[in-house]
This record gives C-alpha cells, structure tokens and sequence, in this order.
C-alpha cells in the first residue's frame, strides 16, 4: 500500500506495517459496505476513506454489567481486519482490558478526555442504576450515574453496547431493585447508537465503527436507534426455517421428528418474529451458526424488557392463563347477575299478569 | 409494556373473564326465565323429543327448497364464510397453538397459503353479505346496530389475521398486537350480542325440535 510519509498515523499505514494490503482493505469495505446497505459503489470510497482516517479515541465505560458483551467483542474471531480496527481506535480507558488501576486509571480517563474534548466516542456496556442516587454501582467511589453525566457531556457520539446499555436489560428485570435505565433514557443530548443483544453481534460494532470512521458520521438508525442495516429486519424474516413457518411445518418438542427435520420452532416459543437483530444474516462465531440454526429457538435478547415479555418457551401466539380462581369468580358474578335479570323479568311479568286488562274493569 | 405484551397479558386475561361472566350470565337468565305452562299431554316420549331436537339442529342448515330461489345468494355467502371461519380457526397452525396452550388438544395444522386463501374468500363473503344487508329493503328495516358490530367485530379479526400472515405493513409484532387484540374485542361482545348465537344456534333450535316434537309436528 502507497501510504505518504506524512499519513504514518492513517489506517492505511498501520495496516500497511501489518502486511494488508489496498486490495484486503477494499475487500473489507465491500463486506462492510454489503452488511450495512451501502450501494456497492460506495466501498471504493469507503476504503479510500478508511486508509486516510486518523485514529479516533474512544472511552468505553463498563457499568452494571456481567462483561459479557466485552467477552464476546474480543473473543468474536481469529485475528480478522475486524480486530484490526479495533486496533486502530484509540482506546483510552477500558476498565477490563486496562494495565493501569486506581488512581492511574483514572488519571487516565481525565486526560482522555481533555485531550480529545468533542470528539471521542463514548462506548458504554451495562446498563445504569438510578435507585438511591445510584449507590449500587460504583467505580472508583463514583457512580456509574455520575460517571456518564461527566464522560457523556464531551462526547461525539455514544455505542451503547449490549441490551443493558441500550434499554436496560436484565438488571432492569423485574423488579428492578437498583432502578436500572438504559443510556438513552438520561442522555437526550448526544447522538447514541443502541447496539443491542446479549451479548450483541460483533460485526455490528465493527460495521458501525467503520462506518463513523469513513464518513465520519453514524449510520441511519431506526425508531429505537439501532442501526437501521443491522436491525431492520426480524430474526423470522431472515430465518432459514422460515419457508417451514409458511409450509406449517413445526416442532412440537425439541425432540420430537419436527425438531429433527429443522421445521420452525414458533411453537416452542422462537421469539425470532418481534426481534431485530443480524444473527440469522450475520450469525456468530465467523458466520458458523446462531441459536435457531443450533436448533433452540430465538429469546430476543436484542428487544428492550425481554426478560419479562413472557416465557421463553412460551409461543407468541398464547396468552396467559387467568387461572381457576380468576375464571370461578368471573363465573360467580356472570351466574349472580343472570339469576338478579331473570328474577326482574319475573317479576315484571307477574306485575302484567295481575294488572287487569281494559275490558276486564267493571 | 408494549402493546403486543398487554394484548397477551392483561387484555387477554380481562377478555376471557368477561366472557365467562357473561356467558354465565347469559345463560342463567335464560333458564331462569319463565315458561309457558304446558297443558297439552305429550304426543312424544323424552327419547323420541330428543332425537326430534337432534334432527332439527341438523334440518336448520338447508332451508326448505320453496326458498331457495330467493335466499340461495344469502345462503351460500353466509355458508361460506362460516365454514372459512371454521378452517381459519381449527386449521391454522397459531391458533391450533392457542387451543392447545389451553386445552391439551392438538392436531395438524393447514398451510399458511390455504389459510390466506380461505381468508380471503371469508372476508370477500362477509363484505358481501354486508352490501346485500345493507341494499335489501326488509334486512335493512330488520337490522340494528348489534348486527353491524358484530360483523365488524368477526371482520376485523379475519382482516388483521390475514394483514399478519402476508406481514405486509406495520411489523409482525404490531399486527400480532392487533389482531390479539381485535379477538378480544369479538370475544368481549361475544355474549353480549347477537354473535352468541355461536352457541345458541344449537340449543335454539334444539328446544324448537324437541317442542315440535312434544307436539307431534315434523322436525
């Protein structure tokens, strides 16, 4: 790759040093290019574009959170130009993958972001308690709360990572006993980018990633503000088994001949028809597979309280049962208020039996 | 909570409730009602007005053939969307689902093209049984707003029914949301109006039977 003396910090030139080339580069802007909807005569401008950009510092915050969603990011692949731009963020502050501790941590974090004032990306993952002025989650004798008020204020643009940090997630399960929220819900001022899933796809931070580096700007999102590319469609419309939907081939246990067949696992309780997510397009681990493909149907993980939306092995197409109790008192008061309107009606008929007709009178 | 979450928890929940109050009550002000006394000495005896009832129940369902002529339209479009209603319910494969979520029973479901087929022809029969109701000088007179209302009340559920199998616009979860939604509605007004006749019809003209019956009269 030609990279000029003077763009030894560009993308370009890092990746240059590592042995990959221009034509690797186009390769994977075509790919990211493809996986976000971009017409195909975009990835050419979209390389050229990544080969000049600068390194761009990002602050990525953990807060009430099980560290999956780091996990899964860094654990996503074998080396892959995915990792490679990861490697090219600047990233400053991360708690978990960090040498420093303590005060070093936190100095560190402080001259982050006086250095890169306005334009660092604030990446969070965990969602944030509120309940008590937020004393259920504390860094460094902070709370998370406190935290992203400081850290959000400077900030380009924020990645809310994972489905705590978008919507709150499973701490914000019922019945929430730290008052958990999403970003969203306390920072109105900031452009964000939800990235939900628990844990979410990988290859949606790296595509919204590339994406802000190219052009500089965040993809188009949709009404909860997930990348439109990544979450416009339902797992059920992307869904190899869907032609079985459509045929009325399903499993009615996970072992019985349906489930073997690889018929649709709506009835077992897939969830895949109201949830937005890449993994039926995109799948997990390097394209292998995703939960329906392993033959367990769709939880969705990526839709805000998918925790109390019902059980998981629950079809959408139930409800919930009112219970014996319930339906015996409904019957009472049907059976009680039947027998008051018959016993009226008796009596207005005994009232026109014993009045005298006209002819009758004397 | 969404709205597909409250059409499945507490709409659902509440809708089954006031169907079962109102069927109860339904019911029990019928037979509590007051009966004409019965002096005349049975033609019949129990046996044979019960097998009279039976065959009235079944007689009722082709008119007499000195009607045809002026009801055959009627009659085919209402059969027809009666039996479309019977194939979407008992054959399409989420509504099985339902009835197995509740009762245990269960059976093979059709293929969702034959219950967007049949879905169609259904609502193409009640909107035309609707105009008919609506140009027919008697029916008109005859008609009040419990016969609109029901019909709107089983269109709409056959409508957004047919709107989510295509998926076409809104998602599936809204349209899911809605067309749950919509069946509570129908059921809700189930055993208020004259949509009871779901059940009724049978007993109806059972009792008829058995009173013809009684009287030595053809059934």
């Amino acid at each position: 790759m030609d990279v000029a003396p003077d763009d030894k910090e560009t993308l370009g030139a890092m990746l240059a040093t590592r042995g990959v080339g221009r034509r690797s580069l186009l390769k994977f802007a075509i790919a990211m290019a493809s996986s976000l909807a971009l017409p195909p005569g975009v990835a050419p401008l979209m390389a050229a574009n990544l080969a000049k950009a600068k390194r761009r510092s990002v602050i990525w915050l953990s807060f009430q959170e099980c560290t999956g969603c780091v996990e899964t990011l860094l654990r996503s692949s074998s080396p892959t130009i995915d990792q490679l731009i990861f490697d090219f963020i600047s990233l400053d502050y991360q708690e978990a993958l960090m040498a420093a501790a303590g005060a070093a941590a936190e100095k560190t974090l402080h001259d982050a972001i006086a250095a890169n004032k306005g334009e660092y990306l604030l990446a969070i993952d965990g969602s944030i308690p509120t309940k008590d002025g937020g004393v259920y989650s504390l860094t460094g004798g902070r709370s998370n709360l406190a935290m992203l008020k400081d850290v959000a204020a400077d900030a380009k643009a924020i990645l809310a990572i994972g489905t705590c940090a978008a919507f709150g997630g499973i701490p914000k399960a019922f019945p929430n006993p730290t008052g958990a929220v999403g970003v969203e819900d306390l920072v109105r001022d900031k452009p964000i980018v939800n990235i939900p899933g628990c844990p979410p796809v990988p290859e949606v931070l790296s595509g919204v990633l590339a994406y802000f580096i190219s052009f500089g700007k965040l993809p188009d999102l949709d009404d909860r503000k997930r990348p439109l590319a990544y979450f416009g469609a339902t797992i059920h419309d992307q869904c190899y088994r869907r032609a079985f939907y459509d045929q009325g081939k399903f499993a009615h246990a996970f072992d019985d001949e349906g489930a073997r067949q690889g018929w649709c696992l709506f009835e077992l309780g897939c969830k895949g028809p109201t949830t937005h997510n890449a993994c039926a397009s995109v799948k997990w681990n390097n394209g292998t597979s995703f939960p329906i493909q392993s033959g367990h149907g769709c939880i969705g993980c990526s839709q805000p309280d998918f925790w109390d939306a019902g059980g998981f092995y629950t079809s959408l197409a139930g409800g919930s049962a009112t219970g014996w109790r319930n339906a015996g008192i409904a019957a009472a008061v049907g059976i009680a208020g039947g027998a008051a309107a018959a016993l009226a009606a008796r009596s207005k008929a005994k009232d026109v039996d014993s009045t005298p007709a006209p002819e009758d009178k004397p | 909570m969404t709205l597909l979450e409250f059409a499945r928890g507490p709409a659902w929940q509440a809708s089954v409730l006031i169907l079962i109050a109102g069927v109860a009550w339904r019911l029990v002000a019928m037979i509590l009602l007051r009966r004409r006394p019965q002096f005349a000495a049975p033609r019949h005896g129990l046996p044979q007005r019960i097998g009279g009832g039976a065959r009235t129940i079944l007689t009722r369902f082709m008119p007499r053939r000195a009607f045809w002529p002026r009801i055959a339209v009627s009659v085919v479009l209402s059969a027809t969307f009666h039996i479309g209603l019977g194939v979407i319910i008992f054959g399409g494969a989420p509504h099985i689902l339902v009835i197995r979520q509740f009762t245990g029973l269960s059976w093979p479901s059709l293929p969702k093209g034959v219950i967007v087929i049949v879905s169609g022809v259904t609502l193409a029969s009640m909107i035309a049984l609707l105009l008919r109701r609506l140009n027919h000088p008697v029916l008109r007179l005859l008609s009040t707003a419990d016969d609109y209302l029901s019909w709107l009340l089983v269109f709409l559920p056959v409508l957004t029914g047919m709107l989510l199998s295509g998926e076409t616009v809104g998602g599936y979860g809204n349209l899911l949301a809605l067309h749950i939604l919509s069946v509570e509605l129908m059921v809700i007004w189930l055993p208020f109006g004259k949509l009871m006749h779901a059940g009724l019809v049978f007993a109806g003209r059972g009792l008829m039977g058995m009173n013809f019956s009684r009287k030595g009269a053809a059934t």
